[in-house]
């Protein structure tokens, strides 16, 4: 699954940096062929600044499951040079002795609202759902998002590195999620992870049955929702097709560009997932509709990266696991509608156990800030259970697995050599309630100090505003 | 933990029978002052804590609890919340806690709707709460109505004492249901109280010379009399530094209201106010974001600040997101402590973290037999197998009004059928033997 995402991003990235194919027409010209674009709003993002660091005596979990300890660790052009239990420490490196503290990879949030449901929660700033078609797959997160969001610094002095920033779940088809560094900018393409697959999101249950079934729509049943969603994959079946004839046809000099199909974007959408370039995440909290929405992948041709909530997922762990499919969970919400009525503290350990992809999601701006806390309980609740989870185990929920659900597993998500420096610098062990981080890089530069008020963003919202940067 | 899980199975089997009891062993944080005791002995007889102390001898005939490594605390105490009056947020069938469409305000009263059935009640039991202050919400009107207090036994009279406190809601929430703003609201809230007054003076002059479409009906002026009289507190919601010093002044003109304050976030801006006001405050300490324009200052130093400054400070559930829920108490006030390693943070230490989840609601609640582990105090008890702060740390053993209380809850029903998936004989649905 992995190298899988890698493969995608790579076409991705060759999608938008070569120039279109050309191909010889029959009269010996060459024509040019029209191509959708992968990459049309690339990210501007680039990493600040950094010095080689290097950080000795801590206990480190290193995302893979993997513990060393003691351990160190030696961030390097903006990337992790080595781990160890010692590394080596070059002439000017900066040396941090961390005795007694802790160093994670940055946590990944695979699931959450920030920017398109900003703080403060007014209407103004309310973006996040299109409510006004249950299939808006041509909607796109990130023109939504607010980068003066005050949430992003939240969740930064939370440890959390990289998150994915979704659409609500009013819609069957909510539009493209983004993935986003967790450094501000002054637009969301300075904040966009270079190269990241877009995702579409999904939405089964009660929301969009909800949504639409109020205003005398449809869908205002479950059957509803599944009748919509595959006549809308039918239709973008067919986009397809009249892409793929044309792209045959041009390649092989029998159409011109005026034969193009003309562009629907959310066929686009819909299409980029039917190629594998775009990765389904897909809010669904019960098991049976789960197994609903895997039904339908299969009918269609496409696969489920996530399901996000997945509030019964210990219930079908093992049909998740022979799917392939991550499940991005609470540790402990249940009960507050319907479809969450069945959510136990055991679910994440349990989806672990059984040996499929279990992540640990926010879907919340407070949630976020302490999502290695919901670890923290997920851990406890199967350590109770008998399970033997171990906390760099447990790492992983907040790291690798949800850089697997993104797609983005090659580049972030654990400290090994190559990948992105994005590091966390614990006080304690991020599973005790008393830790919090003091340092953040993000490639290799130190975007959070809690001790230095120079490097605590304070976002233009906030300035000159009460309490304005105080240590939150 | 074999004595200790073979004796808690064979209480279960007389859960309402309260005997003598004696925990030893354990260490016992008794949360008065900041206490903790090693190797501890807590005695409880006839619902009562009878001794706690050190080297305690067991009194004949005593069901004994080991509690050698772990950790023995009073029961906890939500300083706000829902519990029996809400199931289900999203199903308006299981949802008493508000009423939009009802003419009545104040006299509302939330007691006859509570369920000792409730699924979350063993939820949040299990999590070593004991007891719930439970009010109602924002429904039609600033007042919100009575609320009340339970307990969290396995048991079906479970109502402590009906109309408690009534609520009321002032800032951005009372503002909106009050017809467009803060002035609307305050006016409903001065008519209210004098109305309230009025109907004391005379009740059976009460309806002569009043407007047909008066705001109060004679119940909710009914309701708000021992408000105004402070026989019980009015807990008001406000998060604005600007509402809270208004809310203040009010005692000006209602000199006997009993002020209580929740939510309160930018609390810590008037902090010197609100202790020597002698007001106490419920709210959570993790909330920092400017979620709206009432609770810019939002800090997770604001506990630490207003503890620091004398306020009492109790935890309570009033908004935040699905995770506030009762069992996450302690986790919520090991934030506090956390948030005190935090350069230019202000935080709490164990001990006061541990008094906002027990003493101090009991205190600001009249609860004067709970909240500590004391002689003569209600034998609520919770023994933790770790540090009752820490996020994997969980009770074993629960003990309201003396008797240890059954650990089944529908959640952990379902853990157990889904725990192992392999095909059986029937389906998942039929009865399984519950696993060791």
């Amino acid at each position: 699954m992995r190298w899988r995402a890698l493969i995608l991003v790579s076409m991705l990235a060759g999608c938008a940096t070569t120039p279109p194919p050309r191909a010889s027409s029959a009269g010996g010209k060459t024509s040019e062929i029209i191509a959708i674009p992968n990459d049309p709003w690339p990210s501007t993002y680039r990493a600040y600044p950094g010095v080689t660091t290097v950080i000795r005596n801590a206990i480190v979990y290193d995302g893979t499951g993997k513990k060393f300890s003691p351990g160190a660790i030696r961030l390097e052009n903006g990337k992790v040079a080595e781990i160890g239990t010692t590394v080596t420490e070059p002439v000017g490196a900066t040396i941090i002795d961390a005795t007694g503290k802790y160093v994670t990879p940055g946590i990944i949030d695979i699931h959450s609202h920030l920017g398109v449901y900003a703080s403060p929660q007014v209407d103004a700033l309310s973006d996040g759902n299109e409510a006004t078609s249950p299939a808006r797959p041509e909607v796109w997160a990130e023109h939504s998002v607010w980068p003066q969001d005050p949430g992003f610094a939240r969740a930064l002095a939370g440890g959390v590195t990289t998150m994915h920033v979704l659409p609500g779940s009013a819609n069957l088809f909510g539009g493209r999620g983004t993935t986003l560094k967790n450094v501000y900018g002054r637009n969301v393409q300075d904040m966009k992870f270079p190269q990241a697959p877009y995702s579409l999101k999904m939405a089964c249950g009660e929301n969009p049955k909800r949504t639409y079934g109020g205003k005398g729509q449809m869908p205002a049943t479950r059957m509803g929702n599944i009748a919509y969603a595959r006549q809308v994959w039918a239709d973008a079946t067919a986009y397809k097709r009249r892409w793929d004839d044309y792209t045959r046809r041009a390649v092989a000099g029998t159409a011109k560009p005026g034969d193009a199909p003309r562009r629907e974007l959310a066929n686009d959408t819909l299409m980029g997932v039917l190629n594998g370039q775009i990765l389904i995440q897909n809010h669904c909290y019960r098991a049976d509709e789960m197994a609903n929405m895997i039904s339908m992948s299969h009918e269609f041709g496409y696969r489920i990266t996530t399901f996000h909530h997945a509030s019964e997922s210990y219930k079908i762990a093992d049909i998740l696991k022979s799917e392939a499919i991550c499940s991005a969970m609470w540790a402990d919400w249940y009960g507050f509608k319907m479809e969450s009525y069945d959510g136990i503290r055991e679910n994440i350990a349990l989806v672990d156990h059984a040996g499929a992809c279990a992540i640990v999601h926010s879907d919340d701006p407070n949630g976020i800030q302490r999502l290695n806390q919901e670890a923290a309980k997920a851990m406890a609740a199967g350590n109770r259970l008998g399970l033997a989870i171990t906390p760099e185990h447990a790492m992983m929920w907040l790291s690798l697995n949800p850089a697997r659900g993104l797609g983005i597993a090659a580049r972030t998500g654990s400290l090994e050599p190559g990948k992105m420096a994005d590091v966390v610098l614990w006080n304690a062990s991020p599973f005790s309630v008393y830790a919090r981080p003091e340092k953040v890089w993000i490639d290799g530069a130190v975007i959070y100090d809690w001790a230095d008020a120079r490097r605590r963003p304070v976002t233009d919202f906030e300035l000159g505003q009460p309490g304005a940067g105080d240590p939150k | 933990m074999k004595r200790l899980a073979a004796i808690l199975l064979a209480t279960l089997a007389l859960p309402t029978k309260a005997a003598t009891i004696a925990i030893i062993g354990g260490t016992v944080a008794t949360a008065v002052g900041d206490t903790v005791i090693a190797g501890g002995t807590v005695i409880v007889r006839d619902g009562r804590i009878a001794a706690v102390g050190a080297g305690l001898p067991v009194p004949p005939g005593a069901m004994v609890l080991d509690a050698t490594g772990k950790y023995v605390t009073p029961g906890l105490i939500v300083g706000m919340s829902t519990l029996g009056i809400v199931e289900v947020e999203g199903v308006g069938e299981t949802d008493d806690a508000s009423a939009r469409g009802s003419p009545f305000s104040a006299a509302l009263d939330i007691a006859p709707a509570i369920n000792a059935a409730s699924p979350p009640i063993a939820v949040n039991r299990l999590g070593g709460v004991t007891r719930a202050i439970v009010g109602p919400e924002i429904g039609g009107a600033i007042f919100a109505g009575q609320g009340a207090i339970i307990s969290l036994a396995d048991r079906p009279d479970i109502l402590m004492r009906p109309r408690a406190f009534q609520l009321i809601e002032l800032g951005e929430n009372g503002a909106r249901v009050a017809g467009g703003s803060r002035p609307a609201a305050w006016l409903n809230l001065r008519n209210g109280f004098a109305e309230a007054q009025r109907y004391a003076r005379n009740p059976a002059a009460f309806d002569s010379g009043r407007e047909r479409d008066s705001l109060i009906k004679r119940l909710d002026a009914a309701a708000l009399v021992p408000v105004v009289e402070g026989r019980i507190p009015a807990v008001f919601h406000a998060e604005r530094a600007s509402d809270i010093t208004a809310i203040l002044a009010l005692r000006r003109e209602f000199p006997q209201l009993r002020i209580i304050l929740i939510g309160a976030r930018e609390a810590w801006l008037v902090a010197g106010e609100i202790a020597a006001a002698k007001v106490p405050v419920i709210t959570l300490p993790l909330f920092d974001l400017p979620d709206a324009f009432e609770t810019l200052a939002s800090t997770r130093s604001n506990v630490g600040r207003l503890v620091a400054a004398g306020v009492k400070v109790g935890l309570g559930i009033f908004g935040g997101d699905s995770g506030a829920q009762p069992r996450n108490l302690p986790y919520f006030a090991g934030n506090s402590v956390a948030q005190a390693a935090v350069p230019g943070g202000i935080g709490l230490s164990r001990g006061e973290a541990l008094a906002t989840i027990t003493r101090v609601p009991a205190q600001i609640f009249g609860l004067d037999d709970l909240g500590t582990l004391a002689p003569g105090k209600r034998g609520d008890v919770v023994v933790w197998d770790g540090d009752p702060l820490e996020l994997t740390s969980a009770p074993v053993a629960v003990l309201i009004d003396g008797v240890p209380q059954s650990m089944v809850s529908r959640q952990t029903l379902l853990r157990d059928r889904y725990r192992d998936l392999a095909p059986g004989a029937l389906p998942l649905q039929y009865p399984r033997p519950t696993p060791p």
